[in-house]
């Protein structure tokens, strides 16, 4: 059983569709890296496995049970925790504060105040500044850690290098290998193709709200990322690697 | 000699004002809705306090420990059930949710109680004074109110600090998203909020009484315009701004008095109208969010 599925996703802000029939799974353990230029609908697919926006159709199931309808508070008292895009910190409060906050859901597990800033070093020293005062690369390393707080089971990132310099980026992703370590899944939404390759345990490439190309890094091509990455190829449909079911137009299974 | 008392009672006036401010405060901060109806709370409080007074002989400050957590209950529901829905149609609808209580209220009260000044006897005390020098009194009552204003936005500010709930509040102040995503139930936290909102409202609203010597189911509408201009005076989101706004607004007025007993309400808006043309960000800039 998966830890997290998703079926036929199918999202929209009003008329406009951001996410089209997309399905796909996670295991424990595992990375599954989504890829794809902007508005390619993979920010909108996150946050409609967090619960922070109802698909049009489709389910999420976690841990085998239907959670499509629970609102994404209740989400995050399952174990599903999101780290938004820009990182929203909450700037009137202190970095410990920020962190406190993350704790809301009161699940019990590995990660607390002392084993947080231990995992990310680089917050021992802030945990009394103010959030508004902080660098990207420290923000970031505080939205990690606050989602960590919660002791998700699924952790969902996304654009985790939005704007920040390679070696900040660098320290980041050095943090996150011992938090893999504990087993959690992860879903990534990353712009940075060579880092994703270099993490990712498997991929899915996102066009215009569909998921075209899925794989593992070892079975796909730098190629075939960057033609579906630009479209360039759609006939691409289904990759070349034992992950990579085949998608088909009325979207695949991944 | 009558100007500096003039200005000392409009220093205490301002006491009543960031009281009656404090929950307006609180529910716009944490929840972003415009309580119209907060005057109309403060009305209901007092009156609570009336009644009991007038038909159980209850002494009006045994009342304010039934009437508060009353009327906090009322808020929790009222935000849970009415303003809850309506957050869900737009921002703007719970306005008009509370456009209509304000309306409700006192044509409720009218046809309970009648137009008539429902007393509140404090025994004396709105009466009492303490003279300081010659020409200058301090009113016990207004002294108390203002002590009881300043210990009131204190607690609140510790309260928002230290505790968890209070945590919440402010990180609902600045993101109310965020916060559902990590796992805290925004419409608990919101209906708390409107709790001590209407709590602090009918608290203060005991005291306007008090200071009046009695309530009628009109005094809600002034109220609630000298607790929005205290607000705006002070500062959105900050509460001892409130105060200090409460204190700018109380000072107009007494000393508008001064001039001519007609001018007080005349100069107090228009000080109001000063600060949101020089300075809309109010008197006191604070990051400190409520």
């Amino acid at each position: 059983m998966a830890l997290l599925e998703a079926h036929d996703i199918d999202a929209r802000y009003g008329d406009v569709r951001a996410v089209t029939d997309v399905s796909l799974t996670l295991d424990q353990g595992e990375l599954l890296a989504l890829v794809g230029a902007n508005g390619a609908g993979k920010s909108t697919l996150l946050r409609v496995l967090a619960g922070a926006h109802r698909p049009f159709s489709g389910t999420v199931a976690y841990q085998g049970e239907d959670v499509t309808r629970l609102r994404d508070f209740e989400r995050n008292r399952r174990g599903i925790c999101l780290v938004p895009e820009g990182r929203r910190l909450f700037a009137s409060l202190t970095v410990r504060e920020n962190l406190l906050v993350g704790g809301g859901s009161q699940r019990s597990g590995r990660w607390d105040l002392g084993t947080v800033t231990d995992a990310l070093p680089v917050l021992a020293p802030l945990l009394d500044r103010n959030a508004s005062q902080l660098s990207g690369g420290q923000q970031q390393a505080v939205a990690i850690g606050r989602a960590l707080m919660s002791n998700p089971e699924v952790l969902l990132l996304d654009e985790v290098s939005l704007g920040l310099a390679p070696i900040v980026i660098d320290e980041l992703y050095a943090s996150l290998a011992p938090v893999r370590e504990t087993g959690l899944g992860i879903v990534l939404v990353e712009q940075d193709l060579e880092r994703t390759l270099a993490v990712a345990d498997r991929i899915v490439c996102m066009l215009e709200g569909e998921a075209v190309l899925a794989g593992t890094p070892a079975t796909l091509t730098h190629e075939q990322i960057t033609d579906a990455y630009f479209g360039h190829a759609i006939a691409l449909h289904g990759g070349t690697g034992d992950d990579a079911a085949a998608a088909g137009s009325g979207g695949g299974r991944w | 000699m009558v100007v500096v008392n003039a200005l000392v009672q409009g220093i205490l006036l301002g006491g009543l004002f960031a009281m009656a401010a404090l929950g307006l405060s609180i529910a716009f901060g944490v929840l972003r809705v415009v309580n119209l109806a907060h005057g109309e709370i403060m009305t209901v409080g007092a009156y609570i306090a009336a009644i009991g007074l007038s038909w159980a002989g209850l002494n009006v400050w045994v009342s304010m420990l039934i009437v508060v957590p009353v009327l906090g209950f009322v808020g929790y529901w009222v935000q849970r059930l009415l303003l809850q829905r309506a957050l869900r149609i737009s921002e703007l609808a719970p306005l008009l949710v509370t456009f209509g209580i304000a309306i409700i209220i006192p044509n409720v009260l009218i046809e309970l109680f009648t137009t008539n000044k429902q007393q509140i006897a404090t025994g004396g005390l709105a009466v009492r004074s303490i003279q300081v020098v010659e020409g200058v009194s301090i009113g016990v009552l207004p002294l108390i109110t203002m002590i009881v204003a300043v210990a009131l936005i204190a607690a609140t500010q510790l309260f928002l600090a230290r505790t968890r709930t209070g945590r919440y509040m402010r990180a609902a102040a600045d993101d109310s998203e965020t916060l559902r995503l990590m796992g805290v139930d925004h419409r608990r936290l919101y209906a708390l909020a409107m709790a001590l909102a209407f709590g602090i409202a009918a608290f203060a609203g005991i005291f306007l009484g008090m200071r009046q010597g009695g309530v009628t189911p009109f005094d809600g509408h002034l109220a609630v315009l000298f607790a929005f201009e205290a607000v705006i005076i002070g500062g959105l989101g900050s509460l001892w701004g409130t105060l200090a706004g409460g204190i700018v607004l109380g000072v107009a007025q007494t000393l508008a008095g001064v001039v001519s007993p007609e001018l007080p309400l005349l100069v107090g808006n228009l000080v109001f109208l000063a600060v949101l043309m020089f300075r809309p960000a109010g008197i006191v800039r604070s990051k400190v969010v409520v």
